[in-house]
């Protein structure tokens, strides 16, 4: 008799998917490989410290201060090296210079400087910005703002408190960036493995007939469905599962590797799994020529992986670019596992990305079921 | 005598893609136990008409019954007593025959207990017992196709359903499919619908032939009753060099003929009830008109000759007219 829903049909469209995965992993690797590649290149890339940028100085005055000035610079040369101080002694000379790129900035000891700083008339140290590069400009304001700081100290502390200091107290270690990057990539992981075993993989099965063999066969639709989504979940799952160990391995976080933390990685691989096979199916189930998954592949990655906050926080985003992130299954992936990752904390932190991707990988199924068509 | 129970029926049948007609108004019954072709070229509506009843394609209008089921509105119990080997290749080539098989064994509901016998005696019956664990991907096209007949079949069928099964092969490979379908059929006594563009398979294989041409049947009948429909039981087909100006007339003026059709390059169709009368009477008469012969076949009346006189056309004239593009989205199809 008929029956609208028999899991030996459903579990056999899986091991047939499952089956073929295992005798050509070669793609699966590949959907490892650039997520793998990203964080190690990004991760190295960005996040660290400036160093040794060229600072050019011009020096109009010889007094006492401005040495302290010069002697200040030395020191940050010789610890932090953020920056190698170049004397030059024409200040056009030294503006063409970060104009053309030779020095990243340039700083001016104005003339009478040092007798400014003993008649309290408002004493000034000019920097010259290259503000094309954003990043350096920032580095250089937050160095010398410090150093102006630090030359601003009296040489004994007042008896009362005039200026209020802010005291910073970080809840966790230090987070490399690359560390920061790890739960974006296994979320990529996951997203690139369902976007070639569902994506690719799917239309390329439907266009070599794969699927009119199915069609003549009882199986219902959505026993159908249901087969190709579980067992593309499933590889997505391998996918985050080998992400988040040799990611962690790399990166450095070995929290990854405490049962509890584990338990809670796990949950999230599986329902982010669901969402992302889920929201495939559903962007493919009408979808024939095997040429579109593959055209729309960069769309969709710079669409849904970039807003999710996975490398630069939500927050920075205008309205429209954060509109998307809400309902963008890769925002909570990327929060959960950020939450159990950086934080190590469990359920309480990411019951609500668990159930958003529940809740996105239910209803994009019922979707998608809905808009399969039984006939070719 | 009582009348073959009737396998499959098909009533006034249509299918249309916008302003296309696919398939326009198709009716005829395959009665049980019957090998019945439907002979067209390319773009004809064979294949649409297969996949209407198969359930792969909606019908606009009409009815498909097979084995008494509709296919409109009982498709899953009409799928359940047909085999369809759709005219692709659509086993998985990563996987072995045994798991190809096994896998459509279980799509198919068949009890464990049940399978692995019931493989072993399809693997023994289209001769891949010994391929058993190779990949599909390393078998030959002969093999693969046998392979793709093994799984139609693994539900055991009463009615099969080939669309083209033997296009894409060589000679050799195609002879042995047609052997071991009509062994199957034996068998198993199947009733089996068969679509093909080979004259000489469907003459071969085929109980009753159904001509469709731009989706509408244009005959029906056995292939010797279609062959003798056909005015003359020879064609003679001769080319000349350079015949004079009404060649065509005298050629109608020879012995026994029934139609001239010329048919480009100074060749000639000669459809006659009288060959070697005709033959003797055509050569003499292009002696004396000092027109030269370049080359002289006679053959007695074909399936070809058939759907020439049914359609007015050569079947090669009109292999590529399946419509090219098909959108890559399936919206509101």
């Amino acid at each position: 008799m008929a029956s609208f829903f028999q899991s030996a049909r459903m579990m056999a469209i899986v091991e047939r998917d499952l089956r073929k995965f295992f005798r050509s992993p070669a793609l699966m690797m590949a959907a490892m490989v650039f997520p793998l590649v990203q964080l190690i290149v990004l991760g190295n890339a960005f996040g660290g410290k400036i160093r040794d940028a060229k600072l050019g100085i011009v020096i109009h005055d010889n007094g006492p201060q401005s040495i302290r000035v010069v002697e200040a610079l030395r020191a940050v040369q010789s610890n932090a090296r953020t920056f190698e101080p170049i004397v030059y002694t024409d200040e056009k000379e030294m503006v063409a210079d970060v104009r053309k790129g030779n020095l990243n900035a340039g700083l001016v000891i104005p003339p009478q400087f040092s007798r400014d700083v003993y008649e309290h008339a408002r004493p000034r140290i000019g920097l010259v910005l290259d503000n094309t590069d954003n990043f350096l400009t920032a580095t250089f304001e937050d160095e010398m703002t410090q150093l102006v700081e630090a030359l601003n100290q009296p040489d004994v502390q007042p008896r009362v408190v005039q200026q209020i200091a802010l005291q910073t107290v970080e809840l966790y270690p230090y987070i490399e960036y690359m560390k920061y990057l790890l739960p974006g990539s296994i979320a990529l992981a996951m997203f690139v493995s369902v976007m070639i075993g569902g994506g690719i993989v799917y239309i390329d099965d439907k266009a070599r007939g794969v699927h009119e063999g199915y069609l003549v066969t009882p199986i219902t639709k959505m026993e159908l469905v249901a087969g190709l989504n579980v067992a593309g979940a499933l590889k997505a799952m391998g996918a985050g599962v080998v992400l988040t160990v040799i990611g962690s391995l790399i990166a450095g976080v070995g929290s990854s590797f405490q049962p509890a933390n584990f338990f809670w990685l796990l949950l999230l691989i599986v329902s982010t799994s669901f969402a992302f096979i889920a929201m495939m199916f559903l962007m493919m189930v009408r979808v024939n020529d095997p040429l579109i998954p593959r055209a729309i592949f960069g769309i969709l990655n710079t669409l849904l992986y970039f807003p999710s906050g996975a490398i630069y926080p939500v927050q920075a985003f205008p309205k429209w670019l954060q509109a998307i992130a809400w309902v963008d299954p890769f925002t909570y992936s990327v929060h959960g596992f950020k939450a159990v990752l950086l934080k190590g904390v469990g359920l309480a932190a990411i019951w609500p990305d668990l159930l958003y991707l529940s809740s996105f990988a239910v209803v994009a199924f019922v979707l998608s079921t809905l808009l399969f068509k039984r006939t070719l | 005598m009582t009348e073959p129970q009737k396998a499959i029926q098909v009533i006034d049948i249509v299918k249309r893609y916008g302003n296309f007609t696919a398939v326009d108004g198709v009716s005829f019954d395959v009665a049980e136990g019957e090998i019945f072709g439907l002979l067209g070229p390319n773009g004809a509506g064979k294949s649409t008409l297969i996949r209407m009843m198969t359930t792969l394609l909606e019908i606009t209008s009409g009815t498909a019954m097979v084995e008494g089921s509709d296919v409109r509105k009982d498709p899953d119990k009409a799928r359940r007593c047909m085999g369809v080997i759709p005219q692709a290749m659509t086993s998985d080539g990563d996987l072995t025959v045994w798991e190809n098989l096994s896998i459509y064994s279980k799509l198919y509901g068949i009890a464990a207990a049940d399978r692995e016998n019931s493989i072993k005696e399809l693997l023994e019956l289209v001769d891949l017992t010994q391929w058993r664990d190779a990949p599909a991907k390393n078998l030959s096209g002969g093999m693969r196709r046998r392979l793709e007949i093994a799984r139609g079949l693994v539900h055991r069928p009463r009615i099969f359903f080939l669309d083209e099964p033997t296009t894409g092969l060589d000679p050799v490979s195609r002879v042995a499919v047609w052997e071991m379908i009509g062994n199957i059929k034996q068998k198993r006594h199947l009733t089996v619908l068969i679509t093909t563009h080979y004259m000489d398979e469907a003459d071969r294989l085929c109980d009753r032939i159904a001509i469709v041409d731009h989706g509408k049947l244009v005959a029906l009948d056995t292939p010797r009753a279609l062959k003798a429909s056909i005015p003359g039981s020879s064609v003679i087909e001769a080319q000349f060099l350079n015949p004079p100006p009404g060649w065509e007339e005298t050629l109608k003026k020879l012995a026994g003929v029934n139609s001239v059709q010329p048919e480009g390059a100074d060749m000639y169709r000669v459809l006659t009830d009288d060959g070697p009368h005709t033959t003797t009477d055509l050569v003499e008469t292009a002696v004396r008109a000092s027109v030269l012969l370049k080359s002289l076949t006679v053959q007695s009346t074909t399936l070809d000759d058939v759907f020439v006189h049914y359609t007015g056309r050569q079947l090669r004239d009109h292999l590529a007219d399946a419509p090219l593009y098909q959108s890559p989205v399936a919206w509101g199809k």
